[in-house]
């Protein structure tokens, strides 16, 4: 056991994988002599060299489509694209190249790519600094998609997107990059694709992944005040979803908030909702609420508090949920 | 606006040609070709066999066989130039119009038909071919071409005669995309060892090669810290010799390069295109008289190299292959429908495993039906 940040836990789960495997490359921009712009990967370029731990020039796309050459070629690229609002120049690669080469080969390619984006807000950041992405992602068929919250799932799940053979976008909680918690680095609880409930409860579901889990917990301990008990899961996989804990929590509780930072309209939540309606729909005691990002442009920092979901918001929408 | 009389996309001083549209040899000081006699024929063959099986495949198209077909008509020269210039260990990353190209790889020229036909959509292994799939969106494979290309340089592969080269093809519409751009910056900085390979046939579908640049293609290079050369397209002699220098100087770890190859789409962009509506007929008879395969038949016959005989016996050996390339295209069978939901993960998923059961029940239920 160690006690780490999440942003230290994702440094050592990098290291173990470059350790481990001499094809796991690191790309990106700055990641090298700075480590990156929030020191993911600080130090490893000083241990692993200037070829396994790649300076890129600035051009997104180009990180992306030389990734996938390298893959090809039977490398492993890790790439880290700077910050969420970064990604688009690449998007058409990573859609149109990264998730469909796979499949378009008939299963001949494989591109074990991983693409770390810092995602979310929170950080009173300039603009295209605090977005949330993922739902582009998620609704890409050929890309997985996975959220860690805890600086334990950073460790290990940054291994686990490594070593596996399939294109993972993989979104980092920037804003709690600086939490700490205990690192287990001995074996992994959970695997990659794998969502869990991170606290029992009886009275309401709720789910969330990434920064909103936190959100959710700080949530749930404020309800056990007010004599409300809530389940909280951390999806930790966003494609594919791993329903089965969400499923089996709602049939017990009847009632299910989700909680993102990105819009409301067709993000995760939607999706969630859907699937819980079809599946869970007599045991629902009330419709599947959502909590998310506004359906507006991400705000300036000075508005950010008012447009992310924070824990009255949480409340509030739990408090609607009982007056079905 | 369509291009007049005037101005039918003559070569500009930097072109580099070694034969005349005549079939005359001309001498350049920094190129030259040494091919045996049954080399320089076999050239010829090349060139005559890519052309008839390009035209099989529109008469296909036409012919309802396949969804769509992109001809090379006009460009023989520069895909079996280059084609016949790299080296087994060379990887080629191909538009989706080299089917020259991978002809000249000796791969077997129904590969690329799944594709056109609609029953997969490539399907090979790039790395058993060394020839990647073909690439429909414009310019994305400057990229991945340039990325396997610094892995070839961290694999320790350049820097010597046995070293390893890549290709990349695209055309003169993919010089204005921003990945083309972004390749050549990333082949520069990290010196490469690729060569790109821009066949630049005037036209992007309707658009004429002067709405992309400003300055000829092969000048773009210098601005990017690497060498270019503008060669005759038309010329297979130019384009394998000019290929050639490419390729082995990046193998021995020159760097990248580009090579402009001028010529000329005498056909369609691809067969869904009608280029009477953007061009002229006087632009295409312009270039019809530089016709790639007969300056090569010009050739041989000035030369002494081969006579009526030899001409009849590619003639046929062309029109049988093309024969026996379309009783496979017409053999290939339609895929089965549950191959819709394979591939997509190589450690598959959940999600889609149900969706296959679901869709699989949802057919059976059809069994003896009025959808059976």
């Amino acid at each position: 056991m160690s006690t780490l940040t999440i942003g230290r836990a994702l440094n050592e789960g990098l290291r173990c994988a470059m350790e481990r495997d001499p094809k796991v490359l690191i790309m990106g921009e700055d990641v090298g002599k700075l480590g990156g712009v929030f020191r993911i990967t600080d130090g490893l370029q000083k241990d692993f060299g200037e070829d396994r731990v790649i300076d890129t020039p600035l051009a997104e796309s180009g990180i992306i489509g030389t990734a996938i050459g390298l893959s090809i070629r039977g490398y492993r690229p890790v790439c880290e694209i700077q910050f969420d609002g970064f990604v688009y120049p690449a998007y058409d690669q990573i859609v149109s190249q990264v998730a469909k080469m796979h499949y378009r080969s008939r299963g001949k390619v494989r591109l074990p790519m991983v693409i770390r984006i810092p995602f979310g807000g929170g950080i009173g950041a300039v603009e295209h600094h605090s977005e949330s992405p993922e739902a582009y992602f998620a609704h890409t068929a050929g890309l997985k998609v996975v959220s860690c919250a805890t600086p334990e799932d950073a460790y290990w799940m940054i291994q686990q997107s490594i070593e596996s053979d399939d294109p993972i976008v993989f979104m980092e909680p920037k804003r709690r990059y600086w939490e700490k918690g205990e690192v287990n680095t001995d074996a992994a609880a959970r695997s990659l694709h794998e969502s869990w409930v991170v606290r029992s409860g009886s009275d309401a579901t709720v789910v969330a992944y990434g920064p909103m889990v936190r959100t959710a917990l700080d949530a749930a301990t404020a309800a056990e005040e007010d004599g409300r008990s809530l389940e909280v899961i951390d999806l930790r996989t966003l494609s594919p979803l791993d329903m089965a804990p969400v499923y089996e929590s709602v049939r017990r509780t009847g009632r299910l908030v989700v909680v993102h930072e990105a819009p409301g309209n067709l993000g995760l939540g939607s999706e969630i909702a859907a699937r819980v309606t079809e599946q869970c729909f007599y045991s629902l005691e009330a419709p599947v609420l959502r909590v998310a990002g506004f359906d507006t442009p991400y705000p300036a920092a000075r508005l950010e508090e008012e447009y992310l979901p924070d824990l009255d918001r949480v409340l509030d929408a739990v408090d609607r949920t009982f007056g079905f | 606006m369509a291009k007049g009389e005037d101005t039918p996309h003559l070569p500009q001083p930097e072109f580099v040609q070694l034969l005349s549209p005549d079939g005359e040899r001309v001498d350049h000081p920094d190129y030259d070709v040494a091919f045996t006699d049954d080399e320089y024929r076999s050239l010829y063959h090349d060139l005559v066999v890519v052309r008839k099986l390009d035209t099989e495949a529109t008469a296909l198209q036409r012919q309802g066989e396949l969804g769509l077909w992109a001809s090379l008509l006009g460009q023989e020269a520069a895909q079996v130039g280059s084609g016949r210039a790299l080296r087994p260990q060379d990887m080629a990353f191909p538009t989706y119009r080299e089917h020259g190209v991978l002809y000249c790889r000796g791969i077997d020229p129904i590969m690329p038909f799944g594709l056109f036909r609609g029953v997969d959509q490539g399907g090979w292994d790039p790395n058993e071919h060394k020839f990647n799939m073909y690439t429909i969106v414009i310019g994305a494979q400057t990229l991945h071409a340039t990325g396997y290309a610094m892995g070839v340089a961290m694999d320790g592969k350049v820097g010597s005669d046995d070293g390893e080269a890549v290709i990349v093809y695209f055309g003169d519409g993919a010089s204005a995309q921003g990945d083309v751009n972004e390749s050549f910056v990333w082949a520069s900085v990290y010196n490469a060892p690729l060569v790109f390979f821009c066949q630049n046939n005037q036209y992007a579908i309707s658009q004429p090669s002067e709405r992309q640049t400003r300055v000829p293609l092969f000048m773009r290079a210098n601005g990017f810290g690497f060498s270019g050369v503008r060669v005759d397209g038309n010329d297979v002699l130019a384009c394998y010799a000019v290929t050639k220098r490419a390729l082995d100087d990046a193998r021995h770890g020159q760097g990248p390069s580009l090579i402009e190859a001028y010529t000329y789409r005498m056909g369609a962009h691809t067969t869904s295109d009608d280029p009477s509506r953007y061009r002229i007929a006087s632009e295409v008879e312009a270039w019809q008289a530089r016709d790639p395969i007969l300056r090569m038949r010009r050739y041989l016959e000035k030369q002494s190299l081969a006579g009526e005989e030899f001409f009849a016996e590619v003639d046929e050996e062309a029109r049988v292959t093309a024969l026996h390339l379309r009783e496979r295209v017409l053999d290939m069978p339609d895929p089965d429908p549950t191959v819709l939901f394979d591939n997509v993960y190589p450690n598959g998923s959940p999600e889609l495993d149900e969706q296959r059961e679901q869709f699989v029940a949802y057919q059976a239920s059809f069994q003896g039906g009025a959808h059976s």
